[in-house]
């Protein structure tokens, strides 16, 4: 439907702006490490404008003073940031043939049904997909709307003032180190804009635009709901995307004026070898609505903590946080919400899987600035371990500074009982089925928030990754 | 005609001997009903012969049909036909009813060589089964007993038997925790599908009030691990009258 149509469509236009199909006009040796030279050949590549190069070379000074985070992981320390290429490396990002794409990622994409040339793609092997003259009609309908979406560097290049309004506005290249690095070397990431009172109703999807040159390696993507407007955005999908890159630090920033609603999905499944530092956040104007609905099953690392500032009288924040971890990855998610008006209300609701060793973490934030009278929050955390090698821990922030409020917080950790097992398999079900019940009814308040299609494909991911014929 | 035959059986928790020497037939179509004192292993005979994982069998058999299920998981004795109605019931959270009902369904079929069922006419089928235990149409969309009353819990449960169609139904205390009302649809529920089906029934009660639907076959006490006397209804009318204390001195006498 809808779905294939986009993804087909955001392929076109990945095609078109990272020149598939035509020739690079610039031939630079790209070296490992980063340097001051390196950020300006970038940005020459690029073409860009006078004022994002003096950006970019601002950001990359930050990078350099900023220390790492202490907190958070300990494959941090593994991270040898001068041993990676942060631009397009000799040979492409991609595997070489298809014998050197691993046979776990293999595995998945036939258990998956993951079309042939799909497969290709996703492990960066293929250049080419194939795509229709639908692009043409959809690309129609949303200008006729009003409506940009087109891929950040193009925005650069085609929307200078728009860009220039809101870039690093919510995320300034001084708020970590990681956002510091992406705002020196990001490329490719989505620009969307929807004007004043336009409605789409189909998600917008980010899907193919993961180049297999870069693989969205430092993305930077920019949102801007005008008053009144809605969208939902997609990005990411359940088979696992191959890269040799092993670090991926991305910056997504969004800001939903008043009245509008954003509604932001990611669904990561990058293979096992990617350290996943990621800087998410929303500003929400009176009255605006912002939902983050955040699932992570793949990489080695990911550290992520979707954040919304709610800056306008009576705005709503979500965060649905769904956390998956298998033996030998750490996710540290969770995500952060600041009430800073009154009548504000949120939502943060995290549950993570552990097994085969494998650990969560739910960081979060919580806070309540003065003068936010009449502040509602919940925060709930649940923690499933399907064994005892695996753990879970929690690290729930909460600063409220303003007395009249109502907040709550939750947590839970549980294992399967030994019980419920017995139950259920007295009825037929293998010990594999029975826990994969289990663990789908654990998730399935939050599963049901995603679109359908991609429902079904998370159930079976997750039951493939019980199962242990994925890594 | 099926059979079930244990024969001897011996089994320990935590090292502790709870069954000392079970012996019980059960065919097709017959309706048995074990009474004793608390803490006689009643409800360690149902969870053994289903295979809890908690237990250890130290000696003797179970066959059905002529196949041991001894050493079998719990999944493959229900794949060969034999059912546990739970004393208590486990909470599922977030699946639901109607979901658990027909993976298990179609996890017995595929045990059988045989498709998974149709979903309109397994809906059909459910609602058909729901009626005569008196469940509204939204209990299907509720997650598996989860703020489910005891008497829900245990109407459920027979819902279940109604739907897996066992050989053998094991029923654990099904009576505990209902009022009036309840066990009367519950009873009823299952004596009815039990002679529907020709399903052998093993009934584990405390009371009389529930074998005034369930009409047993045979009945049987059991004390200390082993079954002390077997009889007809009559026995029944001697517990309630005199308890247990004479036929448990009685069979130690014997075997003094």
């Amino acid at each position: 439907m809808a779905t294939k149509q986009q993804k087909e469509i955001t392929q076109q236009l990945a095609d078109y702006r990272y020149g598939f199909h035509t020739e690079e006009k610039y031939e630079f040796k790209s070296e490992k490490g980063l340097t001051e030279e390196i950020v300006r050949m970038i940005s020459a590549h690029k073409k860009e404008p006078e004022w994002m190069l003096d950006f970019r070379l601002k950001a990359y000074k930050i990078y350099r003073e900023k220390p790492m985070p202490t907190w958070g992981s300990s494959y941090l320390n593994d991270i040898n940031f001068e041993d990676i290429y942060y631009y397009i490396k000799p040979g492409g990002n991609k595997a070489k043939s298809w014998d050197d794409v691993p046979d776990e990622i293999k595995n998945t994409f036939e258990k998956l049904g993951v079309p042939e040339a799909e497969r290709k793609f996703l492990s960066g092997v293929g250049a080419q997909f194939e795509s229709e003259t639908i692009y043409h009609s959809l690309q129609k309908h949303l200008e006729e709307k009003g409506v940009i979406f087109v891929d950040t560097d193009t925005a650069v290049q085609k929307y200078p003032d728009l860009v220039r309004k809101y870039f690093a506005t919510v995320v300034p290249p001084r708020d970590n180190k990681l956002a510091a690095l992406n705002s020196a070397v990001w490329s490719g990431g989505s620009f969307v804009y929807i004007p004043k009172g336009v409605h789409v109703e189909l998600p917008l999807q980010a899907y193919f635009r993961i180049n297999a040159e870069n693989a969205g390696q430092f993305e930077r993507t920019l949102i801007i709901a005008e008053e009144g407007s809605s969208v939902h955005y997609t990005e990411g999908c359940t088979a696992p995307i191959y890269t040799t890159n092993s670090l991926h630090s991305a910056v997504v920033e969004i800001v939903v004026h008043k009245d509008a609603r954003v509604q932001y999905t990611t669904v990561q499944n990058w293979s096992r070898n990617v350290y996943n530092l990621v800087t998410k956040r929303a500003i929400a104007h009176e009255n605006a609505t912002m939902m983050w609905l955040d699932c992570n099953i793949g990489s080695k690392l990911t550290m992520k903590y979707p954040s919304i500032y709610l800056r306008g009288k009576g705005a709503r924040g979500e965060i649905l946080s769904i956390a998956m971890a298998n033996k030998g990855q750490h996710q540290d998610a969770g995500g952060k919400i600041i009430h800073l008006a009154p009548d504000t209300s949120s939502v943060i609701n995290a549950k993570s899987l552990s097994l085969r060793g494998g650990r969560t973490s739910y960081r979060g934030l919580l806070q309540v600035a003065p003068g936010a009278e009449r502040s509602r929050s919940r925060v709930t955390c649940d923690a499933l371990l399907l064994d005892t090698e695996s753990s879970t821990d929690t690290y729930p922030t909460m600063q409220i500074d303003e007395n009249n409020v109502a907040i709550a917080h939750e947590a839970t950790v549980t294992k399967i009982s030994e019980e419920q097992l017995f139950y259920l398999m007295s009825r037929g079900l293998s010990e594999q089925e029975a826990s994969n019940m289990i663990v789908n009814g654990f998730l399935a308040p939050l599963i049901k928030e995603f679109p359908m299609e991609y429902a079904l494909e998370l159930n079976r991911l997750i039951a493939l990754e019980m199962e242990g014929s994925v890594g | 005609m099926s059979q079930l035959v244990i024969k001897d059986l011996h089994a320990t928790v935590a090292d502790k001997e709870i069954l000392k020497g079970i012996s019980l037939t059960i065919n097709s179509g017959e309706i048995h009903t074990i009474m004793g004192p608390n803490g006689s292993g009643k409800s360690t005979l149902c969870h053994v012969l289903m295979g809890h994982p908690k237990y250890t069998i130290t000696g003797g058999t179970i066959e059905l049909d002529g196949v041991s299920i001894t050493e079998m998981e719990p999944n493959q004795r229900a794949q060969l036909g034999l059912f546990l109605s739970f004393q208590y019931p486990q909470e599922i959270p977030g699946v639901k009813y109607a979901s658990f009902l027909r993976q298990a369904k179609n996890a017995l079929l595929a045990a059988k060589g045989l498709p998974p069922v149709k979903i309109p006419e397994f809906v059909k089928l459910l609602k058909e089964k729901m009626k005569i235990l008196k469940f509204h149409e939204d209990f299907l969309e509720r997650s598996v007993n989860e703020g489910f009353s005891g008497g829900e819990k245990k109407r459920a449960e027979i819902l279940q038997m109604a739907v897996f169609e066992p050989k053998f139904s094991i029923l654990d205390e099904t009576d505990s925790g209902l009022d009036v009302d309840a066990l009367k649809i519950v009873a009823k529920g299952a004596m009815a599908i039990a002679k529907d089906t020709q399903c052998g029934v093993l009934l584990i009660t405390h009371y009389q009030r529930i074998l005034n639907y369930i009409k047993p076959d045979f009945v049987h006490i059991m004390s200390a691990g082993k079954i002390i006397k077997t009889g007809k209804m009559d026995l029944v009318e001697e517990v309630e009258a005199s308890g247990y204390e004479k036929f448990i001195t009685e069979s130690t006498e014997v075997t003094a």
